[in-house]
């Protein structure tokens, strides 16, 4: 350009400006990663330390000591847990699964898929908390007691959406020619669907349900008015049982050393069992997708 | 369209005079038509969940909305003993918690997907991905629980206090930071709140910045353009609308929470004075209140929820419908 040489000075203070524009945003944005991991860590240090220095045999051996005493541990909100996440999943598999094959194969032209699904992704972010008031009315103020039944219930509300939206994005990945050969064979298509597509996608479909066991197993809002909590060892569903996030609730409110020094046991087991539910379906994904 | 060839394909051999092909042909007919509306009353399960919830909660609600009104909403009272209730103090500490967890958890996101989807090593960017998703996944009591237990202490010693002499004798701002410095209320519970919803955004928000096409910021870059115009001048114009949706869906995280608000929010039925104050957020009101509240207490909680599902389920939707307008997008 003709006007080059004239306006270079001005052209150079531009060009410091950009670069200097440049180096503050960037650096902005590294710090905002490291304050941000910091902080994470941060939560995640405080929960190890104090977690660890709870963790001992008895905490697995002994149910929730009484108030103001000292040992005991956690048995019976661990076997609660167990029991209802292990309900609410083999609840909502099937429900979930059924659904999600229906998005995946009937979905692309009906107007009812597309409002299911509208709807599932709403409800993956739903407030816990008014499910659980949801469950009460339904489950838990017709029959007159609380129980571990509704406190299942309410986890497969939420287990729910999680496994219809992986099953549908996980069966969408399968190669349309898998399908189409089977068609060409002259399968049904409800063959197709389940021994062809739905098997060819089948670690996908699990990788879903372990994110759906990861993300019940931490929800304690929905659990606080349907299973409520119950300070003796019980396995029946039909009545109050204790679980771990309610106790873990109630005993880090407590004004006693023994039952915040529990609750922060119990938390890290939790968040424990999360993260390797997170880490497991991951490399389970990474390995066997159909692609 | 696939459903009416297979079908077509079934039946041919019927046409040559086979009987048992036949057979088989319509038996399997039968069964497809069974195993399609088996799949759909599945899906349709969720539609139905959905329209329960709403209408059984508006249905416990109703006792509070036909005495009070619309105006429970308004309503800046919480009296259990004399049945006064009014919905607005819950709503304010809502509000006001989740809005200042979105200030301050949208700059850090949007640096954190900028980091991941621009300036970080190659090396680098799964193993941090993968980290911000995990901790996305931590259950939210852990948060409530090193809220009170770590930061609310920290908190108080120092940040409150310091600005509170600072700039608590201040004309205009000075009522901002008034009240008691013990760690806990409004503000405390907005920055925790941060603290959970951060990696949630900023996991979709590097979502949506990976789906600018290459081709797009590299013309920019070919240009001469910096990182940061390329940021500001291509990448953030084009993901706007999921950007947005991100922020949304953050925020109807934040808003109907309960666990990460509880423990230290304060759980005082008053209006907050400050941000230093102790409130109450709707979700907060009902895990504390819910279990000993009895008669026209219940329904009255009922409304709040019923309020707090409309609530969430507007900013979602809305977040939904912009997600997947920019998904849409993705296609030019």
């Amino acid at each position: 350009m003709a006007h080059d040489n004239s306006t270079n000075g001005m052209n150079n203070a531009l060009y410091k400006q950009r670069q200097r524009t440049n180096a503050i945003g960037l650096t902005l944005s590294m710090t905002a990663m490291v304050l941000g991991l910091a902080v994470l860590l941060w939560i995640l240090f405080v929960l190890f330390s104090n977690g660890f220095k709870a963790l001992d045999w008895n905490i697995f051996t002994q149910s929730t000591p009484a108030p103001g005493t000292e040992g005991g541990g956690l048995a019976n909100a661990i076997v609660g847990s167990l029991m209802m996440v292990g309900f609410a999943v083999l609840v909502s598999t099937p429900i979930g699964v059924l659904a999600g094959v229906y998005l995946a194969e009937y979905g692309d032209t009906s107007k009812t898929a597309e409002v299911t699904r509208f709807v599932t992704d709403i409800m993956l972010s739903a407030p816990s908390i008014v499910l659980g008031l949801f469950v009460y009315a339904i489950a838990v103020a017709t029959v007159g007691h609380f129980s571990g039944w509704a406190g299942s219930l309410a986890l497969s509300l939420i287990a729910v959406p999680v496994v219809v939206r992986t099953t549908e994005n996980m069966l969408r990945l399968v190669p349309g020619s898998l399908r189409e050969a089977a068609f060409a064979l002259g399968a049904p298509r409800w063959k197709v669907s389940t021994l062809v597509t739905l098997r060819a996608a089948r670690s996908g479909v699990l990788t879903g349900l372990l994110l759906a066991i990861a993300r019940i197993s931490g929800e304690t809002a929905p659990l606080l008015f349907t299973a409520l909590n119950n300070q003796f060892y019980s396995t029946d569903m039909s009545g109050p049982i204790a679980n771990l996030p309610v106790v873990i609730y109630q005993f880090a409110l407590s004004p006693y050393d023994n039952w915040i020094r529990l609750a922060w046991g119990g938390a890290l087991l939790i968040t424990l069992s999360v993260l390797v539910l997170n880490i497991v379906a991951r490399v389970f994904l990474r390995e066997k997708t159909p692609v | 369209m696939s459903m009416e060839s297979t079908m077509d394909s079934q039946m041919m051999p019927s046409k040559t005079g086979n009987p048992n092909m036949a057979a088989i042909a319509r038996r399997q007919r039968w069964q497809d038509v069974f195993f399609h509306r088996l799949t759909q009353s599945f899906s349709l399960l969720v539609l139905v969940a959905l329209l329960g919830i709403i209408a059984s909660l508006f249905i416990n609600a109703w006792p509070a909305f036909y005495k009070f009104g619309v105006n429970f909403i308004w309503r800046v009272e919480w009296d259990v003993v004399n049945e006064e209730f009014g919905a607005a103090i819950a709503i304010t500490g809502t509000l006001l918690s989740a809005g200042i967890a979105m200030l301050i958890a949208v700059p850090l996101a949007f640096g954190i997907a900028l980091f991941l989807t621009e300036t970080c090593p190659v090396w680098l960017r799964r193993p941090l991905g993968t980290a911000i998703e995990l901790l996305a996944a931590v259950p939210s009591i852990i948060y409530g629980m090193f809220g009170l237990f770590v930061f609310a202490p920290l908190f108080a010693d120092y940040f409150q206090m310091p600005v509170q002499q600072l700039i608590g004798s201040m004309p205009l701002i000075g009522w901002l930071v008034g009240g008691a410095t013990n760690g806990i209320g409004i503000l405390a519970a907005g920055i925790i709140l941060a603290f959970m919803v951060l990696p949630f955004v900023a996991a979709v928000m590097r979502d949506v910045f990976a789906i600018v096409p290459p081709i797009l910021r590299e013309s920019a870059y070919g240009l001469g353009c910096t990182t940061w115009e390329v940021v500001r001048g291509v990448v953030l114009p084009y993901t706007q609308k999921g950007v947005i949706g991100g922020v949304m869906l953050g925020l109807g995280r934040a808003l109907g929470e309960t666990m990460a608000v509880t423990f230290v929010i304060g759980n005082a039925q008053r209006m907050p004075s400050s941000l230093f104050s102790p409130g109450t957020s709707i979700a907060s009101t009902l895990a504390n209140e819910f279990g000993e509240a009895v008669d026209f207490h219940v329904a009255t909680l009922f409304a709040l929820a019923f309020l707090l599902f409309v609530i969430t389920f507007v900013v979602l939707a809305a977040a939904k419908i912009l997600l997947m307008r920019a998904e849409r997008a993705k296609g030019f």
